[in-house]
């Protein structure tokens, strides 16, 4: 079987076995068994709604601390910041100075996502007019969104965006430049994204195989656990005004609608929340919007601003980005021509294929199958259909569904097991009072 | 061996309709039907949803899955279809403001379940309308 890599992951000590994140999974990829929660692989999509939700703060993302870079096998380093990170600071701390900080962490470059934003944004201008695309196509830049269309709309991966997302472009051409530039090695450059969530994490953890170099990104640093190195240090900064590379088209990816901003003529979808892709997947998968020409789903709420790695509030970091694009509305830092060219080259093309992740099915025989689902209906019938999640599994037909898998049984249910001990008392009850007629001859005798 | 289902269409309940479609299709999937098998009948099965909540007095809706195949019979109460030829052609509608304003009622419905299945057969009287739909799983 494929190994699958998540960054989500649970801190046992942490969890106190309750059903917060079991109901609130979009993709019903958590049970409780033996008092913790545990991540079914094969249903996860890094959404990082479990780490928002968990009160014990027990769901975490896996990401790389900010030493890593100190490692002695980098001779030179780089930092990608998602521009994500400009949301988390008022306007007063100007972009070359927020990324003039980060520098100064220990980074030897500074290279903007929102660079590579630029060039996939424009390039999106020539890729929607290529054939073979069924109408709406869809934004390949959230991976929690790609892998949900993977697990839960197999049918639509052939919707999905061939550019790669800015992330992996930016990366790829940084590293390409320093190798020329500097002479040196692929392996001796370390290349980390600074990230607002858990899906990226789980990307750069499962580089593509077919990249030139790998890995191209060579860890994951999250924004919360650099934001406060930043707030420490960002008054005391020598500002480098070159840090800054792209312009308020880049940078504003960082919100819902960001990326659809670049195809101004074009009619336009742009989905923010986990819940809300879904919902709006259903209708493009039904065909009820093939008048769309892209649809931009993205997981987190108000898009990557609102993803579970960050420290600002969604909505504040949200217009702290508007508020900033505004200032810089004329701005342009990349010519048509050098997108054009990029374009051309195929680097902006994703090398490896999206394809369905075949699903759990019941039964390999499909007869057998069929009669594990009537059985999954009865049982489920036979529950009392509150889903409130004390059995451990998401709700009463989850329930019946581990049952029919024989992961679960049916006193799991407390509310089935108190009907179970009402049974069993009653019982009793009668046993007791009918007393036994050789007991009663004992008895007897002993009082005589 | 064969897999039922059954769902109840309620008259002029837009918001809850497309819950049987999506039901059809999770237990599809399970069962390991093809993904583009189940596409179409998730389609088809939607837009006999909408019609029976927008045009009818509600009924129900039969989903059999046999090991060649699965059918999908849709029975209404009425008013049944006056002109059935009609109502076939793609972009005739009789929905009224109020569906075409939640962006329904556009008259592709029959024309789009004709479409997507291998077998269709409509009956339509006073009483109300059936429809039969088959669509070849092998």
């Amino acid at each position: 079987m494929l190994e699958i890599f998540h960054s989500v992951y649970l801190e046992k000590d942490k969890c106190e076995g309750c059903t917060n994140c079991l109901r609130g999974c979009p993709t019903k990829a958590i049970r409780v068994r033996d008092g913790k929660a545990k991540i079914l692989e094969d249903k996860c999509i890094d959404c990082g709604e479990c780490i928002r939700i968990c009160p014990y703060h027990a769901k975490q993302a896996l990401t790389d601390p900010i030493e890593k870079i100190k490692d002695s096998a980098y001779k030179y380093t780089v930092a990608l910041p998602a521009p994500t990170i400009l949301g988390q600071f008022k306007k007063q701390y100007s972009i070359p100075q927020i990324l003039s900080t980060i520098k100064e962490l220990g980074f030897d470059e500074i290279a903007e996502v929102a660079y590579g934003a630029e060039l996939v944004g424009e390039a999106l201008k020539y890729e929607i007019e290529e054939d073979g695309y069924e109408k709406p196509v869809i934004s390949s830049a959230c991976p929690a969104v790609v892998k949900l269309i993977q697990i839960r709309f197999p049918d639509l991966v052939d919707n999905v965006s061939k550019l790669k997302s800015p992330m992996i472009v930016t990366a790829g051409l940084t590293r390409e430049r320093i190798i020329k530039e500097k002479g040196l090695k692929p392996e001796e450059i370390g290349i980390f994204f600074i990230t607002p969530c858990a899906a990226k994490a789980t990307v750069i953890k499962n580089p593509s195989e077919k990249e030139k170099y790998i890995p191209l990104v060579d860890g994951a640093i999250s924004i919360i656990d650099i934001y406060g190195e930043i707030r420490r240090k960002i008054n005391n900064v020598n500002v480098d005004e070159s840090t800054q590379t792209s312009s308020s088209k880049g940078f504003s990816w960082a919100r819902s609608g960001g990326e659809s901003d670049f195809l101004k003529d074009k009619n336009v979808l742009n989905v923010d929340g986990i819940n809300n892709v879904i919902n709006v997947l259903e209708e493009i998968e039904r065909g009820k919007l093939d008048d769309i020409d892209f649809f931009e789903g993205l997981a987190c709420p108000g898009g990557c601003v609102g993803g579970c790695l960050t420290v600002e509030n969604s909505f504040v970091a949200k217009m702290r980005i508007q508020e900033r694009a505004k200032n810089i509305e004329n701005q342009e830092f990349i010519e048509e021509k050098k997108i054009k060219e990029v374009y051309d080259e195929n680097k902006l093309t994703r090398l490896e294929e999206i394809k369905p992740r075949e699903p759990q099915t019941l039964d390999d025989n499909m007869i057998i199958a069929m009669e594990k689902m009537a059985e999954i209906d009865r049982i489920t019938e036979e529950l009392p259909g509150f889903d409130c999640g004390s059995c451990g599994s998401p709700g009463c037909r989850a329930l019946a569904e581990d049952i029919v898998r024989g992961k679960a049984t049916k006193v799991n249910c407390i509310f089935v097991l108190r009907e179970k001990i009402s049974e069993l008392s009653m019982l009793t009850n009668e046993i007791v009072e009918n007393v036994h007629p050789m007991m009663w001859e004992k008895e007897k005798k002993e009082t005589e | 061996m064969a897999y039922h289902m059954k769902f109840t269409i309620e008259q002029g309940d837009y918001v809850t309709a497309g819950e049987a479609s999506r039901k059809i299709k999770r237990n599809l999937r399970k069962i390991g039907i093809d993904k583009k098998i189940i596409r179409r009948v998730a389609i088809a099965a939607y837009e006999g949803e909408m019609n029976v909540a927008i045009h009818s007095l509600g009924g129900e809706m039969g989903v059999e899955l046999l090991p060649d195949k699965v059918v999908v019979v849709i029975q209404d109460k009425g008013p049944g279809i006056p002109d059935l030829d009609l109502a076939m052609k793609e972009g005739w509608s009789t929905a009224g403001k109020e569906v075409r304003e939640m962006g329904f009622g556009a008259g592709m419905g029959l024309p789009n379940m004709e479409k997507n299945a291998d077998e269709f057969q409509i009956k339509s009287g006073s009483s109300g309308t059936t429809i039969s739909m088959g669509f070849n799983v092998n």
